[in-house]
């Protein structure tokens, strides 16, 4: 039988995959978004398996908030990915050093 | 090994391969298109999870709109694929042994500590939507607010950042044509009539 363990080990596999995926990728800011939305996918993973297994709905409207959030933060994301490559014609973060930070 | 089984490693199989492929492929368009499968697959697991509402919504919201503005920006932007790969097969060993290590770690405690039997299934009539709708709006209806202004406060952002104003545009502004009187674009000139000889 399936239970909440084999759920959290999946979830745990995708938060590790999506945290590879900003050190192979971390160069290009559009693979390093797209890795922070599949680590949110792992969390929201986890929140249902427990919301399911412990038979309490606060899990799923959870996943609910945080789906608003991710696709507000991904819009936003965007936005200045967008002005960024507008002005200095390139999404490289090597590139992106203006501030000397 | 029974259907619910063969279900969930079927779907588990294929969102991990697709993760594995969206963070190794070289476009980022192929990306984005693995991320959907991702998608696609984990809103299977959770509609066998009994979240039909949340599965139904992370293909709506994330595939039908997130990943289409994703795809919308990829396509815009002319990336250089060549300089972005750099520093890839230097950073690959230590992506593995992070990966590695942090599944291992994880796995050890989920394995020890969390033991749960799956609960009986609900019945036929139980509904998942109804059920997250009343919870929603009453015990969780001010933050559903915050989560509106949330939202409002991303769309004003999104366009405000990208809003620009083209120097040398021949674009009339709407409200100045709207302002203008007779006076301003008439003028009677009181003249004697000429002799046509």
């Amino acid at each position: 039988m399936i239970s909440l363990s084999h759920y959290l080990v999946l979830g745990a596999i995708l938060f590790s995959l999506s945290i590879a995926g900003i050190f192979l990728n971390r160069k290009n800011v559009i693979i390093l978004l797209m890795s922070i939305e599949l680590m949110l996918l792992a969390v929201n993973m986890n929140f249902v398996a427990f919301s399911h297994f412990s038979g309490d709905l606060a899990g799923q409207v959870f996943v609910f908030f945080i789906l608003t959030v991710a696709a507000a933060e991904a819009a936003i994301g965007l936005a200045i990915l967008t002005l960024l490559f507008r002005n200095r014609q390139t999404i490289n973060v090597q590139d992106l050093d203006e501030m000397k930070g | 090994m029974n259907f619910e089984a063969f279900l969930f490693y079927f779907f588990s199989v294929i969102l991990v391969g697709a993760a594995v492929a969206m963070i190794t492929v070289r476009n980022p368009v192929h990306a984005a298109l693995f991320l959907v499968l991702t998608f696609f697959t984990s809103a299977a697991l959770w509609i066998m999870l009994e979240a039909e509402f949340l599965g139904i919504v992370l293909v709506l919201v994330y595939v039908g709109a997130v990943m289409v503005l994703f795809l919308f920006v990829v396509m815009m932007l002319d990336i250089n694929l060549a300089r972005m790969r750099e520093g890839f097969i230097r950073f690959l060993p230590v992506g593995i042994v992070v990966a590695v290590a942090m599944v291992s770690v994880m796995t050890l405690v989920i394995v020890r500590h969390f033991h749960m039997e799956a609960p009986e299934r609900a019945g036929a009539d139980y509904n998942n939507t109804e059920a997250l709708g009343q919870i929603l709006y009453t015990e969780y209806v001010y933050p559903f607010e915050i989560a509106a202004v949330i939202l409002l406060v991303a769309i004003v952002a999104a366009i405000a950042l990208t809003l620009r104003r083209r120097p040398g545009t021949k674009a009339i502004d709407p409200a100045q044509q709207v302002r203008i009187t007779r006076k301003g674009r008439v003028r009677m000139v009181d003249m004697k009539s000429e002799d046509k000889s």
